[in-house]
């Protein structure tokens, strides 16, 4: 038994490692896939970390809004880590990225993003457009 | 016998005589110019030898001249004595070798004058020293005072900079002086434009100067806080009366508007909601930025607090708190982001013209809050 699989990996070398890099990309995709279905589930979703207080402003800054948001605090999901690692792939950058937000199922960013989006004014049409906001 | 007893002065030797009794006719002075160790006691026995074999004066020895012993005072009258009574001697007894003692004192003479010029030369090295501390210890207190009171002239009120000195903050300090001197020219040359009615064309060069120019202080503000976030954090390069105002680092853009709004008249019903629309988000961005920061003051008196009492935990707890200042950062950052986008969204909404009226009026506000903290700092102030 031992020889055999031995044997497998010094003959198919190749293989082996597009196996696993197959299922390490279905792993990415389900992660993928498990985000899609959770900012498609509410109007405004933020990604954040309980400890994080930049997170924290960016909460206020909904809820002095008046918005309702659903709240995914990934330090206290079981998959957090790897959901970061799937935002972190989103936004196209190395360092973390916590807090992210959605609204209406599309990406938005980071704080700084937001912040530039309510400060041009484009923050609070698309709000209306995601039924987050009404006047 | 005559005793000597000398101490080492930098290059010269002070020599001390003290006379018990005048058995001798003659008397040895020596100068050990170039000796570093000095030993009184062999001396004597050396010029003990040189005594008995008949006062034979060694030629070698160079001998001190009067004037040498004058660089100690206190000594001068017992020299003096000495060598005066020794050479009024020299002349009743020492006829015959009249050559010989005509060259010693020729020889006495130029050893003299070479003692005299050397002590001279020492003398002005001392004194140019001297001069050059005296300078490097006022640029010293210079520059220690412009590190603390940049941009606002003599400040006492100002807090002493504590710590190791960080070359990010000084070298933020630096520019920031000559960001100012910059600003100030820029303000002049709109203000000199606006009077002289130039043309859109040209305007709009000027304003987009001035907005480059207030993103170059961003960028150095986002550098000199991975330096130092709390130096960033409490305005330490403002003066007084800015500080005041301060909030995360720097001026807070609703209150901004507020002041500007009345310079930037007259408006469009259209420009007038957007500029209240943008004051409205301002201040609601303001205020999540404030909670973020309130959260983060809770969050790290905790972690320091924490520390004191669970022992064995006081290092992972300063860890955290170590953490925290890192979110310091990314909150300074934020707010100057904050600063920038509403800079830009009011050249959006403005004409040029309004624009540069604007970026004028925020200018010489500035200008006059710097010119306030001078003017407080310098008011006199009532004997105690």
């Amino acid at each position: 038994m031992n020889q055999e699989s031995v044997m497998h990996y010094q003959v198919d070398p190749w293989n082996y490692y597009m196996m696993r890099v197959r299922r390490r990309r279905m792993e990415e995709e389900d992660e993928m896939e498990r985000v899609m279905r959770i900012v498609s589930e509410s109007a405004v979703v933020i990604f954040s970390s309980s400890s994080c207080c930049m997170c924290h402003a960016m909460k206020s800054l909904f809820c002095g809004m008046g918005v309702n948001t659903m709240v995914h605090e990934l330090d206290q999901d079981s998959k957090g880590k790897q959901m970061e690692k799937t935002l972190m792939r989103l936004l196209a950058t190395n360092s973390t990225t916590l807090p992210v937000v959605f609204i209406g199922g599309k990406l938005v960013g980071s704080m700084d993003t937001l912040l530039a989006f309510h400060v041009n004014g484009s923050l609070v049409p698309l709000l209306k457009q995601a039924g987050a906001l009404w006047l | 016998m005559v005793c000597y007893r000398g101490v080492l002065k930098g290059d010269l030797l002070d020599v001390r005589i003290s006379s018990s009794g005048m058995n001798s006719p003659s008397a040895q002075f020596v100068s050990s110019r170039r000796m570093s160790v000095y030993d009184p006691i062999h001396q004597i026995n050396m010029w003990g030898e040189g005594f008995k074999s008949n006062g034979n004066l060694s030629a070698s020895l160079p001998l001190i001249d009067e004037a040498d012993l004058k660089f100690d005072s206190s000594q001068s009258e017992d020299a003096s004595h000495g060598i005066l009574g020794t050479s009024h001697k020299y002349d009743q007894e020492a006829n015959r070798p009249i050559d010989k003692i005509q060259r010693r004192l020729a020889q006495n003479r130029e050893a003299a004058r070479k003692s005299r010029l050397r002590k001279k030369a020492y003398v002005q090295q001392l004194e140019s020293s001297r001069l050059k501390l005296m300078q490097l210890e006022q640029e010293l207190e210079r520059t220690r005072q412009q590190g603390m009171y940049m941009g606002g002239g003599l400040d006492s009120n100002n807090m002493c900079f504590a710590g190791p000195v960080n070359s990010g903050i000084t070298a933020f300090e630096m520019e920031y002086g000559h960001w100012v001197d910059e600003q100030n020219r820029q303000i002049s040359e709109m203000r000199n434009a606006l009077n002289a009615h130039i043309g859109d064309i040209e305007l709009r060069i000027l304003v987009e100067g001035m907005m480059n120019h207030y993103a170059e202080i961003y960028r150095m503000k986002s550098a000199a806080a991975k330096a130092d976030v709390f130096y960033v954090m409490s305005g330490m390069w403002k003066t007084t009366a800015e500080r005041f105002f301060l909030w995360i680092g720097g001026f807070r853009p609703s209150e901004l508007l507020k002041i500007l709004g009345p310079m930037i008249e007259p408006l469009t019903e259209q420009q007038r909601l957007d500029i209240d629309n943008l004051g409205q988000s301002c201040q609601q961005a303001e205020d999540a930025l404030s909670q973020g920061m309130d959260k983060l003051r809770q969050t790290l008196a905790d972690s320091v607090a924490a520390g004191q009492f669970i022992e064995g935990t006081y290092i992972p707890q300063m860890a955290s708190a170590m953490e925290k200042l890192d979110a310091l950062v990314s909150f300074v950052n934020q707010a100057d982001h904050l600063r920038q986008e509403t800079l830009q969204q009011m050249s959006r909404i403005l004409t040029i013209r309004q624009s540069a009226r604007c970026l004028l009026a925020l200018g010489e506000y500035f200008q006059r809050l710097r010119a306030l903290s001078s003017l407080w700092s310098n008011r006199p102030r009532e004997p105690a």
